[in-house]
């Protein structure tokens, strides 16, 4: 199997590959950090008019988890547009292909710092999710347990005869579980920086994405 | 034509110099609309560039800009303007002078603009600058002449073909301007004439006297030069006892982390402190001003240094250069050489110094081809797109635009005269649309057809971030290093990120000629403490690498079928000799490939000969072909002769993997995504105004809050391969980086005859390169394999399992 597998405060939780987090007790898909419609939002600022895919990748992406899950929910946790106005811009095609994805399940749109508005999609607009024992934010809030946040886009490297590699990854404690981005046009953020090694307890992991996801103790600054 | 004013006349005879003929040509010359003059350094050169120009405004006030002055180096703009200042203040010209640089004042920029100087001193980038605003007819309005400094260096370069682009803009403000190149000794001078020239018009040369022959050796050395490595440490005592024996001395390195070790070698071998300095383009400016002030002064009696000295500044005293490593490339070792005595009619003299055995023979190649005034020179493709496309969103930035005059201007570049009406549209709407497949963005284009047909930016905000992205030098991601103190801390200068990121607390490197000890990466600044170790970890500044000529690598293959080698030290002839007598010494029709174990992993090298970038893409294809066959190869690493490889699994047969047929099908599959693509993409995509690279306000930190330029290229490859972004990185890579042409010509030269030599152990030839530092790792089953390896073992050593 392609996936690891962890608990958090009792519950089973799947890391995937693409970097989607799986709850088969609940049926639930959780993703992170979509950023749809970035390339859009640069464009419209003035900046570079950067490849247009960026949208359509991200969710070819998700249709392939959600076909292999058959969720019953699905959390996007916030971040999912890159801005309010990137949300109404959307093609028609790809506004189409996500009411497709929402038809027959149920549908958490989780505010970001990206997207703090409803947006004009259905499904569920919250600033946060309680599904027990879980809490569902976009950003991790110190002190909490049972989390599942993103915001933070984390990615981790390791060393072996030479090499070096650099992947996305989850992070993971005994309090929470942090996502990677699942955005295609997404950066990321080492884990060994500051804000990282204060969330995180001392025996934190980093699940670096790749088939099998690979466990490694976080690095750290 | 114009004669020399009694003025000048009397000028020149107070200072008891003679006029030279080729100054005396150039100035009744002067009215042609392009000239190219070919000469060695240190018979003024410059002054022959300027005399038309001083002259012109010696007897009568002229309004506005005349004369625009281009060097590739800022410092030299600078060096100009002071030693323009001599006659000048000496026959009491009305000449007013005046360098603009990205290092000049913001005040000083403004006032320029408002109100040119008689000569302007700038580089390429100032002067794309000075074009992209609103007022540049105005500013270059009387613009009489143009001279363009150290050409050589900018024709090989995309600084050069945006220069060009330039001057076809200037040209068509200013219809008279005429147009003057400055060239050191090069092997084609009609191509550079070409490429200065304003199509179709002519533009002839003009060959002053290239004065006596270098007087050229290898530096003899008590100590024999080590196996591998290139430190050249060994010839610390004798470099030193040859600088005692100077007035001052240029040491030249090929990179900038041999400068730093030799410096730091040098340094400790100096017990007489003398005056030495470094210079190369990792330093902070404030360090490489201060060693430039010394040397002006004449305080110092040697400068370890880079590429970076390899143009303009005057130095006046140099009496003897020093190369350290092999030159790579003769005309670049010719110009260097030139670098020791500016005074006119004597010989410079140089001294080589190999680092390691192999780079003894090339060294002796090498001096072999400047006895035989045999320079090599690479054929240059048509002007690169990239370019063009930050040339029009240049031009878009100065004010609406009529595509059809534009491209007229453009076709007057040498470069990209034979341009076609389609290519030049694809790079406009690309500039204006993305140029995308499958959407554009119809509402927010970066350009916009008006109603009168003319094109014009969308945004005017825009303009600002395109003048941030003026310029086409690649920059790695680098961070600066400061010492760690008050007041923010003493900037020492640059290292490339990814060096940085292999850093942890405590590891020690060398930087401007000190150890220092890294202590924190804070807001993208590497915080260091000084140590008082003797040992660094050693810092990998890239620098610019040369790939070995062809023309050198055939004289040292011609070289290899001597019988015996009386031309080369005892220790290098014999060298050679055990490595005939152990497996073979490699021809030029023949390829040898060597396997042999080496701890604990396969090993294979390649001997094609065929320059470092080439035998690095012989090395992608042919671990992509392993990886395919199921040979596990881990990596490779290429030197200017060989490439060699190494993996989990021996290569019984190597020969199916070298048909052109398979190497070429590799390159197309290949193409998908390796590093070289992807770092080539970058320099297209920055240079076309895809990625920025200054954003107004802010610093990109390269990694934090954007994502890589990689992921931009895997995009487009999934979605739109035929994108011009792609096409260009393409072209570009199968020219520069990839060098394909270099394979193909090594796999005519050879023509299938392979000889496999199996071994039990590295062979002498093999042996350097197991040292040599840019591996590549190959992302493949192995590094799964490795990945699962290696986070087992972390997992154990943490006692999780």
């Amino acid at each position: 199997m392609n996936t690891y597998t962890f608990t958090l405060a009792g519950a089973k939780l799947v890391a995937l590959p693409s970097g989607a987090l799986w709850w088969p007790d609940e049926a639930l898909l959780c993703v992170s950090d979509l950023h749809l419609g970035k390339s859009e939002r640069i464009a419209r600022n003035g900046g570079a008019l950067l490849p247009p895919y960026e949208t359509r990748d991200t969710l070819f992406r998700l249709d392939a988890d959600i076909r292999e899950t058959t969720p019953r929910t699905v959390v996007c946790l916030g971040d999912s547009f890159d801005d309010l106005d990137a949300a109404n811009a959307l093609t028609e095609e790809q506004t189409l292909w996500i009411t497709r994805l929402m038809a027959g399940r149920r549908w958490i749109w989780i505010e970001g710092n990206h997207d703090p508005g409803p947006i004009d999609f259905g499904g569920m607009h919250l600033a946060e999710l309680h599904t027990p024992p879980l809490y569902f934010r976009h950003i991790a809030r110190f002190g909490t347990s049972a989390e599942v946040s993103g915001h933070f886009h984390p990615k981790a490297s390791v060393s072996r005869r030479g090499h070096r590699l650099t992947r996305p990854c989850f992070l993971l404690d005994s309090d929470r579980v942090i996502l990677p981005a699942y955005g295609t046009y997404t950066g990321g953020l080492h884990s060994d920086h500051e804000a990282l090694n204060k969330l995180m307890r001392a025996e934190a992991l980093a699940i670096l994405l790749a088939k099998p996801p690979h466990p490694i103790p976080m690095p750290r600054s | 034509m114009r004669r020399l004013p009694p003025l000048f006349q009397d000028w020149y005879s107070s200072k008891g110099w003679s006029v030279h003929p080729h100054q005396i040509a150039l100035l009744e010359r002067a009215d042609e609309a392009a000239l190219l003059l070919i000469a060695p350094t240190g018979c003024g050169k410059t002054l022959a560039g300027f005399l038309p120009t001083l002259v012109d405004l010696s007897p009568k006030s002229h309004s506005g800009l005349h004369t625009l002055y281009i060097s590739p180096l800022k410092a030299l703009a600078a060096d100009i303007r002071r030693n323009l200042s001599t006659p000048i203040s000496e026959m009491f010209l009305p000449i007013r002078v005046e360098d603009r640089t990205g290092d000049t004042p913001q005040s000083r920029k403004k006032r320029q603009r408002a109100d040119p100087p008689h000569i302007l001193l700038t580089t390429p980038e100032s002067l794309a600058l000075l074009l992209s605003y609103e007022d540049a007819p105005r500013i270059f309005s009387g613009l009489k002449r143009v001279v363009i400094d150290e050409i050589h260096a900018l024709a090989e370069s995309k600084r050069g073909d945006q220069l060009m682009l330039a001057l076809s803009r200037l040209q068509a403000l200013c219809p008279g301007m005429t147009r003057v190149g400055l060239s050191a000794t090069v092997e084609s001078p009609t191509s550079i004439a070409r490429y200065l020239a304003c199509a179709p018009k002519q533009c002839s040369i003009l060959q002053a006297d290239p004065g006596p022959d270098p007087d050229i050796q290898m530096l003899e050395t008590e100590e024999e030069p080590p196996w591998s490595g290139g430190g050249a440490k060994y010839a610390i005592p004798a470099v030193l006892r040859q600088i005692k024996q100077h007035n001052t001395t240029l040491v030249f390195h090929n990179t900038r982390a041999q400068a730093e070790i030799f410096f730091h070698n040098l340094w400790l071998a100096n017990d007489e402190a003398l005056p030495i300095g470094i210079h190369h383009g990792s330093l902070a400016r404030e360090q490489r001003e201060k060693v430039e002030a010394a040397m002006v002064r004449g305080d110092l009696r040697a400068i370890v240094c880079t590429g970076s000295l390899d143009l303009g500044i005057d130095w006046g005293d140099v009496d003897l250069v020093v190369q350290i490593g092999a030159p790579k490339n003769v005309k670049r070792l010719v110009q260097r050489i030139g670098r020791a005595n500016h005074r006119y009619n004597a010989p410079s003299k140089a001294l080589l110094v190999p680092a390691n055995r192999f780079e003894v023979v090339e060294c002796i190649a090498a001096l072999e081809a400047v006895q035989a005034h045999d320079l090599d020179g690479e054929p240059q493709g048509p002007g690169p797109r990239d370019v063009l496309c930050q040339h029009i969103l240049i031009r878009a930035a100065a004010g609406p635009f009529e595509a059809e005059r534009l491209y007229e201007e453009i076709k007057t570049v040498g470069a990209y005269s034979s341009l076609s009406r389609s290519s030049f549209e694809d790079c406009l709407n690309f500039c204006a649309t993305g140029g995308y497949a499958l959407r554009s963005y119809d509402q927010w284009q970066r350009l916009q057809k008006r109603p009168d047909g003319l094109w014009q930016l969308r945004d005017p905000r825009a303009t600002q971030r395109i003048r941030m992205n003026i310029g086409t030098i690649q920059d790695t991601d680098t961070l600066k290093v400061r010492l760690k103190g008050s007041r923010g801390g003493k900037p020492l200068g640059e290292i490339e990120e990814s060096f940085a990121a292999a850093l942890t607390p405590g590891d020690t490197f060398l930087i401007g000629g000190q150890i220092v000890r890294y202590d924190s990466l804070r807001e993208m600044v590497v915080q260091v403490t000084r140590d008082r170790g003797r040992k660094p970890k050693i810092a990998t500044f890239t620098g610019t690498k040369f790939a070995t000529s062809t023309q050198l690598s055939a004289r040292i293959l011609a070289m290899f079928r001597q019988e015996d080698w009386p031309q080369l030290p005892q220790h290098t002839a014999e060298w050679l000799k055990l490595q005939r007598k152990v497996s073979k010494l490699p021809e030029a029709n023949r390829l040898l490939v060597e396997t042999f174990p080496h701890d604990n992993r396969q090993h294979l090298c390649v001997y094609g000969f065929s320059g470092r970038n080439a035998q690095q893409t012989l090395g992608l294809l042919l671990t992509q072909r392993m990886e395919a066959e199921g040979l596990n190869p881990l990596g490779f690493v290429a030197t200017d002769y060989a490439t060699l490889i190494w993996g989990l699994d021996l290569v019984a047969n190597p020969t199916p993997l070298f048909t052109l047929k398979n190497l070429r099908g590799g390159l197309e599959n290949w193409l998908a995504g390796n590093a070289v693509m992807k770092r080539t993409f970058k320099g297209v995509a920055t240079i076309a105004g895809l990625i920025d690279r200054n954003m107004p306000g802010a610093r990109k930190s390269g990694r934090q809050a954007t994502f890589s330029s990689d992921i931009l290229y895997d995009t487009l490859r999934k979605y739109d391969p035929d994108h011009l972004m792609l096409k260009i990185t393409r072209e570009e890579a199968l020219r520069g980086l990839v060098d394909f042409r270099r394979i193909e010509e090594m796999l005519s030269r050879t023509a299938g005859q392979i000889d496999h030599v199996a071994l039990d152990r590295v062979t002498p030839l093999a042996a350097p390169l197991l040292l040599e530092i840019g591996k590549v790792p190959i992302k493949g089953a192995a590094e799964d394999r490795l990945l699962a390896e290696e986070t087992k073992a972390l997992m154990r050593e943490a006692g999780l399992t």
